[in-house]
C-alpha cells in the first residue's frame, strides 16, 4: 500500500488517447497519456456498441477529458468527454500520417506506469494542436522531435563534437547516432556509421534545440536542407529504438500508391 | 497438482484461445470431462479441417465454403452488380445482411489500414477492389468501414484511389444511433449529424 496511486479508487484525468484496440466482446483497450498519472492502459467498456456513449470521445489523437475507476490492474474508463478532438486530423490522409507519426513515437518512446509528466503532456497536446492547424506541420513535427528527445534524455549534442568535444566550426560534418550528436570533420575519419551533415542542416537542428516554436517556426529550410534533417532524425529514432517507425513506411508506401494512380 | 495428460493437453489448447485464461481453460476442459460424450465429439467435428473448408470469395473476399469460386451474394443473379459495398471484414457483411435492405454486392477488405501498426495498402484486399472497379459496370462504391481512425483512414485512401475511375463514391452517414443521446455525443458525430440533416415529410 506504498503506491499512491493504490489510495483512490477513482480519478479525474486529462489524456491524449495513444492507441486503442478491440478487447473482449465490446469494450476497446485503451493506452492513454494522462496529465495526472503518465501513460496507463484502460478499458473503455461497450465502447464497440454503436450507441456507446464513450466511443467517439476516445478515438486515437483526441485530448479528452476523464474519469477513471480503478479496476484489478487496468483502469476503466467511467466517463470522457472531448477537449479537443483535432479534427482536421481527420480529415485528409497526409494529417492523420502526420498525428499518426507523432503518436507512435510517443507510445514507443514513453514506457507504460510512467510518473506524471504535465510538461511532457503538454509537448504532446501542443504539437497535435499545432499540426491541426496546419501553419508549418513539417516545423511542428521536427521541433516536436527535438523536444521529445530532450525529455527522454537523447538532447543531440551539436554544438561540440560528440567525440573530441572540440568546438563545432561553420563547415560540413557529420552526424553520429551512437554518440548522439555532431561530429567534427577530424574525428570523422576514423569513426564507423556516420551520416554527414549539411551547415545549412546543422544551423537548422541547433535552431530547433534552443528556440522556443515561435521562434523555430519562422525558420524556412530549403527543401534539400528539409529531407536531411528528416533523414537524419529518423535515422536517430531508428537507432535508439533498436527497429524501424511504422508511420513512415506507411506514409511512404500510400504516397507511392497516391502517385502511382494519378501519373 | 497433477493432471492426466490428454486434459493438459486440453487446457493448454483452450488456453491459447482469446480472452480465455488459465482458470477458464480448466473450468472448460472439466465440463467437456462431465458432459456428454456428443459435445466432445461435435466440437471436434466442427473444428476438424475447419480452415480447409473455408474458402474466399474469388470476387469479394467474403468467407464462403471451399470449392466455390462465389460466395451466395455474388452468385445470385438478383444482386444488384453495379452497386458495391465495402466493408472491414465478414462479420460485417452479417451485420448489413440483417438490415435486409441493401441489395448490391459486397467487398471485404479484411482488414483495415493502420499507420501506426504499420498495416498499408498491400497487407488488404485493396487492389482486388480497385482492378474489380476498373474492369468496369460499377456505379457506386459505398465506403462502410468502421468510423474510426483506421476505418477513416482506408476510406479516404480509396477515395483518392477510386478517384480516376470516375465511379460514384459515397461514405455511410455518420450521426446520432438509436436510443442515443444528444447530451453524451462527441462533437464530431454531433457535427456531422448537423451536416447530414434531413428534411422531414
Amino acid at each position: 500500500m506504498t503506491d499512491p496511486s493504490r489510495s483512490f479508487r477513482s480519478l479525474r484525468a486529462e489524456a491524449i488517447v495513444l492507441r486503442h484496440s478491440d478487447y473482449g466482446e465490446a469494450d476497446r483497450l485503451l493506452t492513454l497519456y494522462t496529465r495526472e498519472q503518465g501513460k496507463v492502459r484502460a478499458v473503455a467498456k461497450g465502447a464497440r456498441k454503436i450507441a456507446s456513449r464513450k466511443a467517439g470521445h476516445l478515438e486515437p489523437f483526441t485530448h479528452v477529458k476523464l474519469q477513471l475507476a480503478k479496476g484489478r490492474d487496468l483502469f476503466i474508463v467511467t466517463q470522457a468527454e472531448t477537449i479537443n478532438a483535432f479534427m482536421p486530423l481527420r480529415d485528409n490522409l497526409t494529417q492523420t500520417g502526420r498525428a499518426a507519426y507523432v503518436i507512435e513515437l510517443f507510445d514507443r518512446f514513453i514506457p507504460d506506469e510512467e510518473t506524471a509528466n504535465p510538461s511532457l503532456f503538454r509537448l504532446l497536446a501542443e504539437t497535435l494542436s499545432r499540426l491541426a492547424s496546419e501553419t508549418v506541420p513539417w516545423l511542428a513535427l521536427r521541433f516536436y522531435e527535438m523536444r521529445l528527445l530532450d525529455f527522454l534524455g537523447f538532447r543531440p549534442q551539436l554544438f561540440e563534437c560528440a567525440n573530441c568535444q572540440n568546438e563545432i566550426k561553420a563547415e560540413p560534418q557529420f552526424f553520429s547516432a551512437s554518440l548522439g550528436g555532431a561530429v567534427c570533420p577530424r574525428c570523422g575519419q576514423g569513426l564507423p556509421g556516420l551520416w554527414p551533415i549539411s551547415v545549412d542542416a546543422l544551423k537548422h537542428l541547433r535552431h530547433f534545440q534552443r528556440s522556443g516554436f515561435r521562434e523555430a517556426s519562422r525558420a524556412r529550410p530549403a527543401e534539400q536542407t528539409r529531407k536531411e534533417i528528416e533523414s537524419i532524425m529518423q535515422g536517430y529514432f531508428t537507432y535508439l529504438l533498436e527497429r524501424e517507425l511504422n508511420t513512415p513506411g506507411f506514409i511512404k508506401r500510400v504516397n507511392a500508391a497516391l502517385s502511382a494512380q494519378s501519373n | 497438482m497433477l493432471l492426466p495428460e490428454p486434459i493438459l493437453n486440453l487446457i493448454n489448447a483452450l488456453e491459447r484461445l482469446p480472452g480465455i485464461g488459465p482458470k477458464s481453460a480448466s473450468r472448460l476442459a472439466f465440463y467437456f470431462l462431465r458432459a456428454d460424450e456428443s459435445l466432445s465429439s461435435e466440437l471436434a467435428e466442427a473444428l476438424t479441417g475447419l480452415k480447409a473448408k473455408i474458402a474466399y470469395c474469388s470476387e469479394c473476399f467474403n468467407i464462403t465454403e471451399a470449392g466455390r469460386e462465389l460466395c451466395d451474394v455474388c452468385a445470385n443473379p438478383k444482386r444488384d452488380g453495379s452497386i458495391i459495398c465495402v466493408l472491414e471484414d465478414a462479420l460485417d457483411v452479417l451485420a448489413l445482411e440483417r438490415t435486409a435492405a441493401y441489395q448490391g454486392r459486397y467487398h471485404v477488405l479484411q482488414g483495415v489500414l493502420n499507420p501506426i501498426e504499420g498495416i498499408g495498402p498491400d497487407d488488404i484486399k485493396i487492389r482486388p477492389l480497385i482492378d474489380r472497379v476498373a474492369r468496369g459496370g460499377i456505379r457506386e462504391v459505398i465506403l462502410a468501414t468502421n468510423p474510426s481512425m483506421e476505418g477513416d483512414t482506408t476510406a479516404m485512401y480509396l477515395q483518392q484511389q477510386l478517384r480516376a475511375s470516375g465511379v460514384n463514391v459515397t461514405r455511410l452517414a455518420r450521426g446520432l444511433p438509436m436510443g442515443g443521446d444528444l447530451e453524451y455525443a462527441d462533437q464530431n458525430t454531433l457535427l456531422r449529424a448537423l451536416q447530414g440533416r434531413q428534411q422531414m415529410d
